[in-house]
């Protein structure tokens, strides 16, 4: 009995509810008509998409930056990145790779001035957060109009300047990490463990720069600044990296997004991107001021899992085509859900 | 009923946190107009009673309580604090619950502010209503005039020395009309000793209104003077209740922890004027909000436990503060030989200084992370201990088998009681929290410790064992310690030598056998309205 409250107190309502939801969707799914095993492989490649972008969420967090509203400018970075490569020619591995290494450097030059930028207006991140990351996609939406690329593939037909809004990755590295290792049972069942494998290598890596020293130290920071500060630890500089670090996992996040995806989403695609990744860490478990990755695993199987299963369940049961409309109150009742169970814990 | 109804009455009440009992079948009566002393060690389980009594949130989130409480034999059960005040009890926290950025006037009146209707409220109903200031202002000015200090209403909370601080919140909690019963958790552990005088003339005027006091205190003589009746707790039980007229300190003091304790550390004889300096302060001078530094110089000795005494808001908080660099500073800090960084706390621990700050919630702990962590944390970071260097040093591994080592043996040696070293740090009472902060900086083993007011909130028993601890740290690893307080006693107890700080300069050094009275020619020499106040 004991061992029960104890376990409800640790996972949380919420958590518990959600997963119950989640189980019944599956379990009712074969009465209408939806293949199981195809839900599934379509919650795991949907969790595999989008794992890394709710992952970049956890530094942020961690050194009390709040969640990361302006999660768009890791994602400019990733496109950047990725439209460049394209540009040099870069096809297959070469060019995922290059879209990487090319994305890097936006990364860090974005990340530096984001994370200077929120120094100055500590106790109000998210806020300042939201703005940048709007202004961000209107910048960039100039941008991708005026910005020089060449490329046939990319360029829109006529007038011959300005770049696509959706750009298809047929022929460069789409589906670069979903068929690495493959596993293929029946034709309705795929498991993607080159995507899969990249998500749990992207939180290992995560989870090893917690436990050194300056991980440690930005775990103090969002705990409590003036302790840390008493403890020699520069409180700006380690907010700064944690920013960084939210920034390259954007943009390495929806490089592993679009290669399963298909597509290269330009000018208002980043705008869609960031409250479904704060939606997953919230349902997690996390607060505004602790994250961890088993918050970023469990929030993201859960979030996805709805996402897909809603939809699919309920379009053929009532035997229509509602799938779209029904995706979107069910994601944006989630988000709204996650945002009102935005918690900071107690000093 | 013939008999006389209790003002309020506890009955049975017992409590766990998490399987954790921690108070048992604890029964306690108090009537109006009555002074009870509560005493008990750190961790007995006093501030536990007190928020069962007041409805506090920590209580009803961690599963509640059992036993009832009544209040003139009607029986209560408080969901939340308003509740409480509702039912006119008051209570003034271990720890302040004050909004820095307002001002006296503005906290002391918090959510009894007196509204003024006008057009707007007419239309868009009470929300809108105007505070009335000049009345409310009155009403602060009162009350602080009841305690029998001199703090200027429209003084921000956030540049008030720490008494003042305390003074403001008994203030808000007395100027309510309907009060019948105040809870004061630890009112005088951030005193100085004349402002606990103060403020213990001022209850006693209280109790005589009528008013029912339940006082919570480590200092005992200060229950002895003007409780009517003593509670001991012990391990969450009630070990004994008796009036004050028929007990002394050394009793009580048995009772609490279950044998008997020496109340005087051995005092110092071993040590020579001659040996080296260590640390030289130069024109020192810190801007420290209610402890302002003007110009301090100072020779600290090898080896020697160097006393910092001082009224409060005189300045002695600024030194230790300053010299860490935790608060703008200037002026020269030579550590053997070589001037140290100011306004840069790295610097200051990696020459080789510690220090245990007089303000452990605010800066002294991680709070919400485990204890290992708070013990080991600042010695990981300043000094790169407990990491183990990975591919040749690129990565610095944290060791948590070596921080769980550390933390497990600080925790045995300074006695911490504590469910485990992965317990959240605020989960600890008050005085083994700052047994923490001590530990934290023994674990930086520097050559120069400063503490702030070691023996804050800490229990009979526990204050000679600290001061016990500072010594035989001091003994066995040479350790120069530099021991800020507001317990002149405790200073002589324990120091070499004892400077006193006045208007944030040195008024004088004395050898711990100088009388009070020198100690206190030096202390009052300038601080006319201190010495008006309570004579
Ligand atoms: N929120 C909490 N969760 C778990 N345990 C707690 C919590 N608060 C207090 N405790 C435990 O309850 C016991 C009693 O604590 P309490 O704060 O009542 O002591 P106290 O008598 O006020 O001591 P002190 O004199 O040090 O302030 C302690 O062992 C403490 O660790
Ligand atoms: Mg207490």
């Amino acid at each position: 009995m004991n061992s029960i409250r104890r376990f409800i107190e640790k996972a949380g309502w919420p958590r518990i509810i959600i997963a119950m939801l989640l189980l019944s969707l599956f379990i009712v799914a074969p009465s209408v008509g939806v293949r199981v095993d195809q839900s599934i492989t379509d919650t795991i490649v949907r969790f595999g998409m989008n794992g890394i972008l709710v992952l970049g969420m956890v530094p942020m967090v961690q050194t009390g930056c709040g969640l990361n509203f302006g999660l768009p400018l890791g994602i400019i970075a990733g496109l950047l990145g990725a439209t460049i490569s394209i540009e040099l020619g870069l096809t297959g591995l070469a060019g995922f790779a290059g879209a990487m290494v090319l994305a890097a450097p936006f990364a860090l030059l974005f990340g530096w001035s984001y994370g200077k930028l929120l120094n100055r207006v500590k106790g109000d991140e998210m806020m300042i957060a939201t703005y940048v990351g709007f202004s961000s996609v209107s910048f960039m939406c100039m941008m991708w109009m005026l910005l020089p690329y060449h490329s046939s593939k990319m360029i829109w037909g006529y007038g011959g300047a300005g770049l696509r809004t959706t750009i298809s990755l047929e022929g460069f590295w789409l589906h670069i990490l979903d068929n690495f290792l493959t596993v293929r049972i029946g034709s309705n069942f795929m498991f993607p463990t080159g995507m899969i494998l990249f998500f749990a290598f992207m939180a290992l890596i995560m989870w090893a720069f917690f436990h050194t020293k300056t991980g440690t130290a930005m775990t103090a920071v969002g705990s409590n600044p003036d302790y840390a500060r008493a403890a020699g630890i520069n409180v700006d500089k380690m907010r700064t990296i944690s920013v960084i670090m939210s920034t390259v996992y954007g943009a390495i996040g929806i490089l592993v997004f679009q290669q399963s995806f298909g597509f290269i989403q330009l000018y208002n695609g980043p705008f869609f991107m960031a409250l479904p990744a704060v939606a997953a860490i919230l349902i997690g478990g996390a607060s505004v001021n602790k994250a961890n990755i088993t918050n970023v695993v469990i929030g993201t199987i859960l979030f996805q899992g709805i996402l897909t299963m809603t939809p699919s369940v309920i379009n053929s049961a009532i035997q229509s085509d509602l799938s779209e409309v029904v995706r979107i109150i069910v994601s944006d009742g989630m988000i709204v859900y996650a945002l009102t169970r935005v918690t900071r814990k107690s000093r | 009923m013939t008999e006389q109804q209790p003002l309020l009455h506890m009955q049975g009440i017992t409590k766990e946190y998490f399987g954790n009992r921690v108070l048992t079948d604890v029964t306690l009566d108090i009537n109006r107009g009555e002074v009870l002393g509560l005493v008990g060690e750190n961790g007995a389980g006093k501030s536990t009673l007190m928020n069962i009594l007041f409805g506090m949130s920590v209580i009803v989130q961690t599963g509640g309580y059992t036993g009832s409480v009544s209040i003139d034999g009607k029986e209560v059960n408080f969901q939340n604090p308003f509740d409480a005040l509702k039912a006119g009890i008051g209570m003034v926290h271990q720890e302040f619950s004050l909004i820095p950025g307002f001002t006296a006037t503005e906290n002391i009146l918090l959510n009894g502010e007196i509204l003024h209707d006008n057009i707007v409220t007419k239309i868009f109903g009470p929300r809108l209503k105007t505070l009335n200031l000049p009345e409310m202002r009155a009403i602060a000015e009162k009350s602080i005039e009841l305690l029998g200090v001199e703090i200027s209403p429209d003084t921000l909370v956030a540049e008030m020395p720490v008494g003042h601080k305390q003074f403001t919140e008994l203030a808000r909690e007395i100027h309510r009309p309907e009060m019948k019963l105040l809870v004061l958790d630890e009112p005088t552990a951030v005193l100085t000793e004349s402002e606990a005088q103060v403020l213990l003339t001022s209850l006693r005027r209280l109790a005589a209104t009528g008013i029912a006091i339940i006082f919570i205190t480590h200092r005992l003589q200060e229950i002895l003077d003007i409780c009517d009746r003593i509670v001991i707790l012990r391990d969450g039980q009630v070990v004994k209740e008796v009036a004050t007229s028929d007990t002394d300190i050394g009793q009580v003091a048995e009772l609490m922890v279950g044998r008997s304790v020496s109340a005087k550390s051995a005092a110092t004889e071993d040590y020579n004027e001659s040996t080296e300096t260590i640390l030289s302060v130069d024109q020192l001078w810190v801007d420290m909000p209610g402890e302002t530094v003007r110009d301090v110089s100072l020779e600290v000795h090898k080896g020697e436990i160097f006393g910092i005494g001082g009224l409060a808001g005189q300045g002695k908080l600024g030194i230790p503060n300053g010299i860490m660099g935790l608060y703008p500073a200037g002026g020269a800090v030579i550590l053997h030989g070589k001037p140290t960084r100011l306004n840069d706390p790295a610097a200051a621990l990696a020459a080789g200084m510690a220090f245990v700050s007089e303000d452990r919630r605010g800066v002294g702990l991680l709070l919400e992370e485990a204890l290992d962590w708070n013990i080991a944390f600042t010695a990981m970071q300043a000094q790169n201990k407990f990491l183990r260097p990975l591919l040749g040093g690129l990565i610095q591994w944290r060791d948590d088998k070596a921080i769980q080592n550390v933390a497990t043996e600080y925790i045995k040696a300074l006695d911490i009681k504590c469910t485990s070293t992965d317990q959240p740090a605020q989960e600890l009472s008050g005085g083994n929290q700052q047994k923490i902060c001590l530990a934290k900086a023994f674990a930086v083993q520097p050559d120069v410790l400063f503490v702030s007011e070691p023996t804050r909130g800490i229990d009979v028993g526990a204050k000679a064992l600290v001061l016990e601890a500072l010594r035989t740290y001091n003994r066995k690893n040479g350790t120069t310690i530099i021991m800020i307080s507001s317990e002149l006693e405790e200073l002589r107890s324990i120091c070499d030598r004892i400077a006193i700080v006045d208007e944030g300069r040195i008024a004088g050094i004395l050898p711990p056998s100088a009388t009070a009275k020198e100690f206190g020619l030096l202390m009052i020499g300038k601080v006319k309205s201190e010495a008006n106040s309570h004579e």
